[in-house]
């Protein structure tokens, strides 16, 4: 099973990145190429109760308290009142296989 | 104090042309240096990385999206080396996001090896292998999530540590695979990368949740005997296609560990195969979760496009690199839908057995490994256009971030007049054991090392 121009068109949705027709097809040629190299994996058990071994045990996930050392206005593209400042939602077509 | 830092700004400006640093403030530099803490690094000159957070100096991470971004808040390795008297002298040049291994996806050019200019230093920390192996500094900050202290050490004929995950904190490491990622120390010697390793080491459990709750070791010593030390070299990692020159150098490493008593033992770490494969479906995985929040919103660049939707994607396909966009579509792919079982999962189960081989091998009584760090010595700009074949270069040292164990990379010698390097490979935790192997390989190859 091939990776097809639809399947980029889509995860490039699904991933926020623009793409131009042009890059289509090459980057249909580069998947491909790279994930013919991962066949190997298909003949990996892979039993359904035995879940994949945690890593390493790490610090509870607690939230950091981090304090800035500038404000928002000086990292953000834009921001206005200490938000940040994005386009109209009502112009957001949210569905991921649009494009 | 601060000569030592001068030293190190005016040879920035005499190496200009090796492109290792995207950003330098020498006037706030020197006044850090006045200003500096006694400690182990008392005025040390120190790169780090352009992926590292500091307050001062860009972290760009080699890309467009965050070109001139400086942050608002400091990384742990960088608190941890300021306090320890170090003086932070520049960011250096990496692959765009970490992403390579040549310095060839940075955004603003790539670093040149100093050994050979027209030569690739190795990625993707190679702006910190540069640093160092063209003598800016003693120490430098790097990155590893597959090899990219590791390999650009060993090109660069430099010694590179990536410790245990878990070892050194990841807060203010700017994330690409968080399961794999880890800050990692390039120096000009064993005991330098000891020095680095020790400072940026040990828990900060009160900020985050990236570092083990195990206390930093000591880590410097001198070179003394191996013996009772049993060392394993794994046939995966000494394949017929190894150059024969290559080869030499490496018996000539394992023939200096015999002499120093060692004992070396053939294995096998039979799941080596799966390596290369698992790494480049977890990584990108990874990554394309990560990199989600470099959206225009927050921090970093922003072209406006149609709406939202129209922001994000206008900002994300001119803000990152080819490679980058790569990994992010193949992490995308291999999550989705129908894809998941067959591939992520997948590599997930091949991770799941190389951890075990080398649990398998440390059990039974070897207490390191020893192999190549890379196939080849460093190779010309643009010889290697195929992203697989790139991905190839990183085959010995994307095993020990899958199983994450701590490795490290010493010169073992030259291959066509250009740096190679050794790796020792120890049990999680046992960075004690690395070390007492790499000191004593360094002083017993002593000026063959390179040569």
């Amino acid at each position: 099973v091939g990776v097809s121009r639809d399947d980029v068109r889509r995860i490039a949705a699904l991933a926020r990145i623009g793409l131009s027709e042009d890059r289509v097809d090459p980057l249909v040629r580069e998947l491909d190429g790279i994930l013919a190299h991962m066949d190997v994996l298909s003949k990996v058990e892979s039993p359904k109760d035995a879940p994949p071994s945690p890593a390493m045990p790490l610090a509870a996930d607690e939230p950091p308290s981090v304090t800035l050392d500038r404000a928002r206005e000086d990292f953000a593209p834009r921001t206005r009142d200490g938000f940040f400042l994005v386009p109209r939602l009502a112009t957001h077509d949210d569905g991921a296989g649009s494009s | 104090v601060s000569a030592h830092v001068r030293q190190a700004l005016d040879q920035i400006a005499r190496t200009k042309d090796l492109n290792a640093f995207v950003s330098v403030d020498a006037a706030a530099s020197l006044a850090a240096a006045s200003a500096a803490p006694a400690g182990p690094l008392h005025g040390v000159p120190v790169a780090i990385k352009d992926n590292i957070a500091t307050t001062f100096l860009t972290t760009s991470c080699g890309s467009n999206v965050l070109k001139g971004y400086v942050s608002p808040f400091e990384a742990t390795s960088a608190r941890k080396l300021r306090e320890a008297g170090a003086v932070l002298v520049g960011k250096t040049t990496m692959d765009e996001f970490a992403m390579g291994s040549s310095t060839e996806h940075s955004a603003f050019g790539p670093a040149k090896n100093p050994v050979d200019p027209s030569r690739v230093p190795g990625g993707s920390s190679g702006g910190s292998a540069v640093a160092v192996a063209s003598g800016v500094c003693d120490i430098a900050i790097g990155s590893e999530t597959g090899g990219s202290v590791r390999q650009p050490a060993a090109l660069c004929g430099i010694v590179g540590v990536k410790p245990t995950y878990g070892r050194v904190s990841r807060f203010g490491l700017v994330a690409f695979a968080s399961s794999l990622d880890n800050v990692a120390v390039l120096g000009k010697t064993v005991n330098d990368a000891a020095l680095g390793l020790e400072v940026i080491s040990g828990p900060d459990t009160a900020r985050d949740a990236t570092s083990a709750d195990t206390p930093a070791p000591k880590l410097r010593g001198t070179a003394g005997d191996l013996n009772g030390v049993v060392i394993g070299l794994p046939k995966e990692y000494f394949p017929e296609t190894l150059g024969a020159e290559m080869r030499a150098r490496l018996d000539r490493a394992i023939r200096a560990l015999k002499s120093r008593g060692a004992e070396m033992r053939d294995v096998s770490l039979p799941h080596t195969h799966l390596a290369i494969p698992a790494y480049y479906i977890i990584a990108p995985a990874e990554c394309s979760a990560n990199l989600a929040r470099f959206d225009g919103v927050r921090y970093g660049h922003r072209i406006e496009g149609d709406g939202l939707r129209g922001m994000y994607e206008a900002t994300r396909s001119n803000g990152f690199g080819a490679e980058v966009t790569r990994r992010i579509l193949l992490g995308t792919y291999v999550l989705s839908a129908g894809y998941y079982d067959a591939y992520y999962l997948k590599a997930l189960r091949a991770r799941d057995l190389i951890r075990a081989d080398f649990a398998k091998v440390f059990a039974s009584g070897v207490h390191a490994l020893f192999t190549p760090t890379t196939p080849t010595p460093a190779w010309k700009f643009g010889a290697i256009s195929d992203p697989y074949e790139m991905y190839m270069s990183d085959i010995f040292t994307v095993t020990a971030n899958l199983a994450e164990v701590p490795a490290i990379s010493v010169p073992v010698g030259r291959v066509d007049g250009l740096p190679v390097g050794g790796q020792v490979i120890a049990p999680r935790f046992d960075e004690a054991a690395m070390f007492r192997v790499a000191y004593a390989l360094e002083a017993e190859l002593g000026g063959e090392a390179h040569r």
